[in-house]
């Protein structure tokens, strides 16, 4: 149509505007450079971590995220905090996927009030200690994985920046734990908690080590999301990131705490062509793999798919065809993330997809069975896995309130004893996931049943596993332990624990 | 009901963080080391590691055993006394070559219950065989006593007298392993195999574990929770083999109805010794329940 | 009976508690007690030490006692093996130490 009078009336009565060539301002420039040239010139990367600091607009009382890919091999939070506290920062709030030994640096910048708030699924090591004795005025919060998720959705966390660690990143932003182009310094496999930051942080600062052709393909993280590229020398000791394929327990206690779990699961009801699972990788938990591998070959029996954080025995059964699809919001060891980089069944999800708890189809809600591992569990079936029997802060939320409430059939697993200190007993210290969602508790001395899955505990029987009352399997470990003294805790709050939808399960105080 | 040995599961003295729950792995039998696996210095506080352990500890079915220095070295008393004090079930001998070893120990067993009011004769004894002396004197030592419930072979001692050292097939312990099968039956008591070391070699746990109990083994000693599954799977009789036995037992119980001492199965006579091996098979069956019927469904 | 000879007994091992007694200027029995499982099992576990040296017959004593989570059978059996050794002692009596 050639632009004459009738064009302009017709685009008057549409109430439209015709294009103007360099009217649009916010329009980039047609430019004649290379690929290549471009990657060098028109990119995000910025020159130093203070740059991209100044340029997002940081203040002072603001929110800052980081994810825990990388595990107790992590820098990024220590650098960046290093860093803040240089530049004069005060008061920021930090809002971490987790914590572990390796951010014990932390504890002086809280003293010298650079941190001021915490909210984050775990905390791990020195910085732990100092928590429980009360090092912080304002209490640390925990939430869940599925919690923090839906938190920051709903903006009861506001990420004012997200500093998140990279393995492998393309000029544009195009982010991931693993990169297909060449070797990457260190690999962390999916980056299921970072992609929930990257989508609602106001400002989203990349830092990689390893820096590849445009387009990072496949990414974790899209570019769309990213505003700030920064190149640092190391993202993390890859040795602590990442091991090799975690190793089956040899501890007689693990295998047989698995054994009884494998034949929990085949005699549950919900071992069936097509039933979908997931396992921790703590000891037990993991080796319930090895053996409910052996039942699914001899009863010829399929998982359609299997969640969560991902490691080398789960990725050994979906080649073998055992398991179809594999679902990785974290990949726990190097075979799980060589997997996740090479196998196109194995994909990478993000904590909302993983276990958002206003979603009916997060992937929890999706799980027949989840097998956890507990520290402590009471005789109403609540569960601890925050702090330790001492009462001192050592553990992670993590997914198990997610998992409990999602799956079809939730099953907790702990040695009764651990040395001298009762696993199970009358009252968890901290309540992390509510006794209403967990079904079956498997220890090394007995199986129970909660009263709420009378079904359950029928098939069992069915099945010649004997089931025993919780109530009994404690006073059976007091009977050896004795009985502990209450624990010598302080007035002040030093934690609270939330479920996922916010509201407080229990609340932490403070210990010497 | 007889007691079962199939497995026995071999506990050092002095490592306390294995002590207090040795029972859960489920093995027919547990064995308190004070011998081989404590070293000379440890002596004293093994002995009262184990004593204590056995009068707090309820270790549930478990028959509890303990392997006690010889009587020969300074432990072996003070050994024996502090077990019996402590209610122990079975007092393990190592290293016996003669009667004569198993009538000293029971002297001291005697010595020993009559000093902290224990019934005479409740505590039972095992008798291991570990050297060619003992091997040529297997039905002595065997009948030596009514205290003795097994007699046990130990191998490694065992190779180290004959100079010829232990092989996978253990080809070097065939004329042992028989003898002692034999002195155990014609003494009308259990016999028990030495252990299988090599942890990780569940394969050839299993084909020992079968071909010593073709030959007539009623278990073995293990050294690792992970070798019990194993063991028993090997002692599990075959659904045949039930079904058969609970069949010979009906036909028994209606000749003993009968008043008849002829017991017949499909129209042909079962010897005494038929009905015998149908009783241990369901005994076996018996401890085995949950394998079976699990397999079953 | 008297302590001769300052000695040990147990291990640093996980479920065993370390114990080293010595005759001290106190007229008394003291126990300096590190465990792992301090805050619900401290009172208890000295407890148990000062028990179990007092029905072995010593009036005086100082012990150090590094506990590694053990069940209290554990720590009779390690504390009468320390008093055996810093005794001399080894006439026992079994019936009567239950």
């Amino acid at each position: 149509m050639t632009r004459d009078q009738a064009f302009y009336s017709a685009l008057t009565a549409l109430d439209r505007q015709a294009y103007v060539p360099g009217e649009n301002k916010r329009l980039y420039d047609k430019d004649p450079s290379s690929l290549k040239n471009r990657m060098e010139r028109e990119n995000k990367i910025v020159e130093s971590l203070e740059k991209a600091v100044e340029l997002s607009g940081l203040k002072d009382g603001m929110t800052i995220s980081f994810h825990h890919h990388f595990r107790d091999g992590d820098h990024i939070v220590n650098m960046v905090v290093d860093t803040l506290a240089r530049m004069g920062f005060r008061d920021l709030r930090l809002a971490p996927s987790s914590l572990s030994d390796v951010h014990a640096p932390l504890i002086q910048h809280i003293k010298n009030g650079v941190i001021s708030h915490i909210e984050t699924s775990g905390c791990r090591g020195a910085l732990a200690k100092a928590i429980s004795q009360g090092l912080m005025d304002d209490p640390m919060v925990f939430r869940s994985h599925g919690g923090r998720a839906a938190a920051i959705e709903e903006d009861e966390i506001h990420i004012d920046v997200a500093f998140l660690g990279a393995s492998s990143c393309d000029p544009f932003g195009n982010a991931n734990g693993y990169s297909r182009e060449g070797e990457e310094k260190s690999m962390c496999g999916s980056m299921g908690y970072a992609r929930v930051d990257a989508q609602y942080a106001d400002t989203v600062i990349v830092l990689t080590d390893n820096i590849v052709g445009y387009p990072n393909v496949p990414f974790g993280i899209s570019q769309r999301l990213v505003d700030y590229i920064v190149c640092v020398d190391d993202v993390g000791d890859a040795s602590k990131i990442m091991t090799g394929a975690t190793r089956f327990s040899t501890n007689p206690h693990d295998l047989m705490i698995a054994e009884a779990t494998s034949n929990v699961i085949v005699h549950s009801g919900y071992f069936y062509d097509g039933f979908s699972l997931q396992t921790g990788s703590g000891g037990a938990s993991l080796s319930v793999t090895r053996f409910l591998r052996e039942a699914m070959i001899e009863k010829n029996i399929h998982a359609s798919f299997a969640l969560g954080g991902i490691t080398g025995a789960m990725v050994k059964l979906l080649e073998e065809g055992l398991v179809r699809r594999l679902l990785d919001v974290q990949s726990f060891d190097l075979d799980a993330a060589q997997s996740l980089k090479n196998n196109r069944f194995h994909q990478q999800i993000d904590a909302n997809y993983y276990a958002n708890p206003y979603r009916r189809g997060a992937a929890v809600n999706q799980l027949d069975v989840v097998v956890l591992s507990a520290l402590e569990v009471d005789t109403s079936f609540n569960v601890n896995v925050l702090t330790g029997s001492d009462g001192i802060i050592r553990g992670a939320v993590g997914g198990h309130p997610d998992t409990a409430a999602g799956a079809a059939l939730s099953i907790v697993v702990c040695p009764l004893m651990r040395g001298r200190m009762p696993s199970v007993r009358d009252h968890v210290n901290t309540i992390v996931t509510p006794g209403d969602t967990v079904d079956v508790l498997v220890t090394d001395q007995g199986i129970a049943v909660n009263p709420r899955r009378p079904e359950v505990a029928e098939r069992l029987e069915k099945a010649h596993l004997k089931v025993t009352p919780i109530e009994e399997l404690a006073r059976r470990a007091e009977r050896i332990t004795g009985k502990p003294d209450p624990l010598p805790f302080g007035d002040k709050i030093v934690g609270i624990c939330t479920y996922r939808d916010g509201s407080v399960l229990d609340l932490i105080r403070n210990i010497t | 009901m007889t007691r079962l040995r199939r497995s026995m599961l071999f506990v050092p003295g002095n490592n306390p963080g294995m002590m207090s729950d040795a029972h859960i792995y489920g093995s027919d039998a547990l064995m308190f080391d004070l011998e081989d696996s404590v070293t000379l210095r440890e002596k004293d506080a093994a002995r009262l590691l184990v004593h204590h352990a056995l009068k707090t500890i309820h270790y549930g079915e478990c028959e509890r055993v303990v392997r006690v220095n010889p009587l020969s070295t300074p432990f072996g008393k003070a050994d024996i006394e502090a077990m019996v004090a402590a209610g122990v079930e079975v007092i393990r001998l190592p290293k016996t070559e003669t009667a004569q070893d198993i009538w000293d120990t029971e002297t001291e067993i005697e010595r020993a219950e009559r000093k902290y009011d224990i019934p005479v004769g409740q505590t039972c004894m095992i008798a291991a065989i570990e050297g060619a002396l003992g091997v040529v004197n297997a039905y002595q030592i065997a009948s030596a006593s009514p205290r003795l419930v097994a007699i046990a072979l130990g191998a490694e001692d065992y190779c180290a007298n004959l100079k010829t050292s232990r092989s996978l097939e253990g080809s070097e312990l065939q004329y042992a392993r028989g003898a002692i099968v034999v002195a155990a039956r014609a003494a009308g008591i259990d016999c028990i195999d030495t252990v299988f070391s090599d942890v990780n070699n569940e394969e050839q746990l299993i084909k020992e574990t079968r071909m010593i109990k073709q030959l007539g083994f009623d278990g073995k000693s293990v050294i690792n929770p992970r070798q019990i599954k194993p063991v028993h799977r090997v002692f599990m009789p075959t659904r045949e083999e039930i079904m058969k036995a609970q069949r010979i037992l009906a036909a028994s119980r209606e000749a003993e109805t009968r008043g008849s001492g002829v017991v017949a199965l499909d129209g042909k006579m079962i010897d005494r010794p038929v009905v015998l091996r149908a009783e241990r098979t369901l005994e076996l069956a018996y401890a085995n329940r949950a394998v079976f019927e699990e397999e079953e469904a | 009976m008297k302590i001769t000879t300052p000695a040990s007994a147990g291990t640093m091992e996980s479920g065993d508690i370390m114990i080293e007694i010595e005759s001290g200027e106190q007229q008394s029995v003291e126990v300096v007690l590190k465990s792992s499982v301090a805050n619900e099992f401290g009172k208890q576990i000295i407890a148990t030490i000062r028990g179990a040296v007092e029905e072995f017959g010593l009036e005086y004593a100082v012990i150090n006692a590094v506990d590694k989570g053990a069940l209290d059978c554990t720590i009779r059996a390690r504390v009468f093996a320390a008093c055996q050794r810093a005794t001399g002692s080894d006439a026992f009596d079994w019936g009567k130490r239950a």
